[in-house]
């Protein structure tokens, strides 16, 4: 393609990249960077139905001054980055040189938001995806050797999970869980242990988080398998099978490397999703035990007071989270595409 | 909307009936945002009842997390937004809500002087309806075991030990200890009621790491193991719903649901017969209630124009109006403001609480702040991850983090 050709083509595309990718990432990363004024502060009376008090309330005339003269908030820099809600640099230097044993350390640690927070992201992204992907290739496999006319029906209920939306499905969840809930009681029933309660411990609070993304994100492995295996060449499973190869050895031979590209895809698709988990912990009022960083964004936007620069801060960092996650299967498929080149 | 909603607002409009006699005659738009329960549903309706131009309502328990992007625009979106003695904070720290003085003096003959909300000497708001926390009990299961209605949290802990021993109930504490606002909500009540302030006098410099938030704490993990195991994930209508199905016999819970505890359709019937209230307890031989009192009003924007104020003031006049309380079902919905009202029954908590000197939630520029990192920070402790010194100095290390960010420290 010529390049005047090229460029015509991809001006749409690339303007929208533009508007909707890089601007709001450029914005994010200057909120980041910038802070709320020095807010000036005087003491004043507050009545209201219950007397008056002596409070103190923001100087509105003077805080406006300040705001017009420096409409983007105070420069701060990568101050936001190394405070204690964030990379908590300080606090970490401060952990390591008090403590003499490495879990000692890692316990201090996981008491920082963010550490806590990337601790738990991390467990989830790396037991949920390479879980899902087993699963949905199983259930792909399955349904695939269903006869034609159950298919349709066995598909719609596969896909069921993915069609609910997210805080609707835990929320479901987080009722039939509860100890009181269908599955909580049964729970209880089979561990003989009437106090036994998920939500009140950690651990289990950490395996319903995970049960739930990989109950959550199967369809998707499931429905992007089952389109690899209607390309699937059956010449060479018949040559598999007249080399006597059974049935395990096809699918490990033929079937997965087949379906290769596709579990790179998914591969990726997922370690980006489930890095940014958060519906489940909020449908399962999850936080006490569990939290992500896009919680923090949201805790930090939710409250009454909003800290916007933080949850910008948090951002920046779920994206370069994003970008080392995925940077190991980006380098491979460029390699790839050079070597084919 | 969903469907006990349509009726709530059906309710409310039928109750109208009476109330639309009164003219109500705007001219420009209004546009209300707040928060979900039926005492603010009754006003909103009323509001709509105004003719002459559109008045739109959007009220859902996220109001919080709309309303001041709703109204920093220019024009804003919203011209009016319900909020309380916290949330209203969020919004004078932006600066966008306007002076209701001259609106008042124009409009506002029927207000008492106890529903201006004044600020610096300006009226800020105008307050409809006040709440607190109190004690919630059941009277049949006290009064089986001999046990007094607690008038401590001492006493509410004894209470609680004798009704376990006796087999009656194996979790007889209630209480909305959910990880985050709720939490920090019950620790604000604690340490109000030890005699703790949340900053040091007149500055953003936090005070809670001493004594009285050590005794706050370590009474609140001793409540907590008379509670449901799942108690961190429980908020108010979670600990309603263990009310309801009759679950427990004591707990700390808002005047304005009440109501619903009561109410034959989803409460057992023992339960609906044997709810009582009773003003809120004290701890550590303190005077001052271990709870705080709210009220919840009406705010006029400030990016809109004139008319719009005007026409705006005049629908939240005409949704608190006097005359609503005709309605008894409206009566019972809240302990109003409004000149003219009877306490009924369901008042007598939040009465107590004000006459037994409960402090008001403190309407600070960084009590917000403060709110939310208690909320995040103290579930460790809940769950016996850590200390009570440990998990107060996170909360203050969480707090002058985000006041640094947001220029108060």
């Amino acid at each position: 393609m010529k390049h005047r050709t090229f460029f015509w083509f991809f001006l749409p595309t690339g303007l929208a990249m533009v508007l909707f990718i890089a601007a709001p990432i450029v914005s994010v990363v200057m909120q980041s960077m910038f802070a709320p004024h020095e807010a000036v502060i005087v003491t004043v009376e507050n009545c209201g139905p219950f007397g008056c008090t002596e409070e103190t309330t923001i100087d509105q005339e003077a805080t406006r001054e300040v705001r017009e003269a420096a409409p983007l908030g105070r420069f701060v820099g990568l101050d936001i980055y190394f405070d204690r809600g964030h990379l908590a640099v300080a606090e970490v230097g401060e952990a390591w040189r008090s403590t003499d044993s490495l879990g000692a350390f890692f316990s201090k640690l996981g008491n920082l938001p963010f550490y806590r927070a990337i601790g738990f992201t991390l467990t989830y992204t790396f037991v949920v995806t390479p879980l899902l992907i087993i699963l949905g290739l199983m259930i792909a496999l399955a349904v695939n050797s269903l006869h034609r006319r159950l298919k349709g029906l066995v598909i719609f209920f596969s896909l069921l999970p993915m069609i609910v939306t997210p805080l609707i499905g835990s929320l479901i969840l987080f009722w039939m869980i509860d100890s009181r809930g269908i599955l909580g009681s049964a729970i209880q029933w089979m561990a003989n242990d009437p106090e036994l309660s998920l939500k009140a411990s950690t651990g289990l609070t950490w395996v319903t988080l995970i049960v739930y993304g990989v109950w959550n994100s199967a369809p998707f492995a499931f429905v992007v398998f089952y389109a690899g295996l209607q390309t699937l060449p059956q010449d060479q499973l018949e040559a598999a099978q007249i080399d006597g190869a059974n049935r395990w050895q096809q699918v490990w031979h033929v079937v997965v490397p087949h379906l290769m590209p596709l579990v790179t895809f998914v591969t990726l698709i997922q370690l980006m999703d489930n890095f940014k988990v958060l519906e489940p912990i909020v449908g399962l009022n999850a936080a006490a035990h569990a939290t992500s960083l896009s919680w923090i964004i949201l805790n930090d936007l939710g409250g009454e007071t909003r800290q916007l620069s933080a949850a910008s801060t948090t951002s920046v960092l779920t994206i370069i989270g994003v970008a080392i996650l995925l940077s190991p299967v980006l380098v491979r498929t460029w390699r790839d595409f050079k070597g084919k080149t | 909307m969903s469907f006990t909603k349509k009726i709530v607002v059906a309710a409310a409009f039928t109750a109208l009936g009476s109330t639309a006699a009164l003219a109500c005659e705007i001219s420009a738009r209004v546009s209300i945002v707040g928060n979900e329960f039926p005492a603010i549903q009754t006003v909103g309706a009323n509001a709509q009842a105004c003719s002459g131009a559109e008045v739109s309502t959007n009220l859902t328990a996220d109001h919080q997390k709309i309303n001041l992007p709703g109204m920093q625009g220019n024009p804003a979106e919203y011209t009016s937004a319900i909020i309380a003695n916290s949330s209203i904070v969020a919004l004078m720290n932006d600066d966008v809500i306007r002076p209701l003085d001259d609106l008042v003096a124009k409009y506002g003959g029927s207000l008492k002087k106890n529903q201006l909300i004044t600020i610096n000497g300006q009226i800020m708001a105008v307050a409809f309806m006040a709440n607190a926390q109190h004690l919630v009990y059941r009277q049949d299961i006290l009064a089986d075991m001999g046990i007094e209605p607690p008038k401590t949290y001492e006493d509410m802990l004894a209470a609680a030990e004798k009704i376990r021993a006796a087999g009656v109930l194996e979790n007889p504490l209630g209480g909305a200890y959910a990880a985050g606002w709720n939490l920090a909500q019950e620790f604000n009540n604690m340490f109000l009621g030890y005699g703790g302030e949340h900053f040091k006098p007149g500055s953003a410099e936090p005070n809670i790491n001493n004594e009285a938030g050590v005794k706050t704490l370590n009474m609140m993990k001793a409540l907590s193991e008379y509670m449901n195991p799942d108690f961190l994930t429980h908020d108010s209508n979670a600990t309603s719903a263990e009310w309801k199905a009759g679950n427990v016999a004591i707990m700390n819970m808002w005047g304005s649901r009440v109501g619903p505890l009561r109410d034959p359709e989803g409460s057992l019937q023992v339960v609906v017969d044997n709810t009582a209230i009773a003003g809120p307890m004290t701890v550590g031989g303190g005077s001052i209630p271990a709870s705080t009192l709210w009220w919840d009003g009406w705010t006029v924007a400030k990016n809109i124009s004139d008319a719009e104020a005007e026409s705006t003031f005049m629908a939240m006049m005409n949704g608190i109006d006097p005359s609503i309380l005709d309605n008894e079902e409206v009566a019972e919905q809240a302990v109003w403001l409004i000149d003219g009202y009877e306490p009924t029954e369901a008042a007598v908590g939040v009465f107590a609480a004000a006459n037994a000197g409960t402090i008001p939630y403190p309407m600070l520029p960084y009590m917000g702040l403060m709110h939310t990192a208690l909320g995040a920070e103290l579930s460790d402790f809940m769950q016996g991850k850590e200390s009570a010194e440990q998990a107060l100095a996170d909360v203050e290390a969480a707090y002058i983090a985000a006041a640094k960010e947001k220029g108060f420290l």
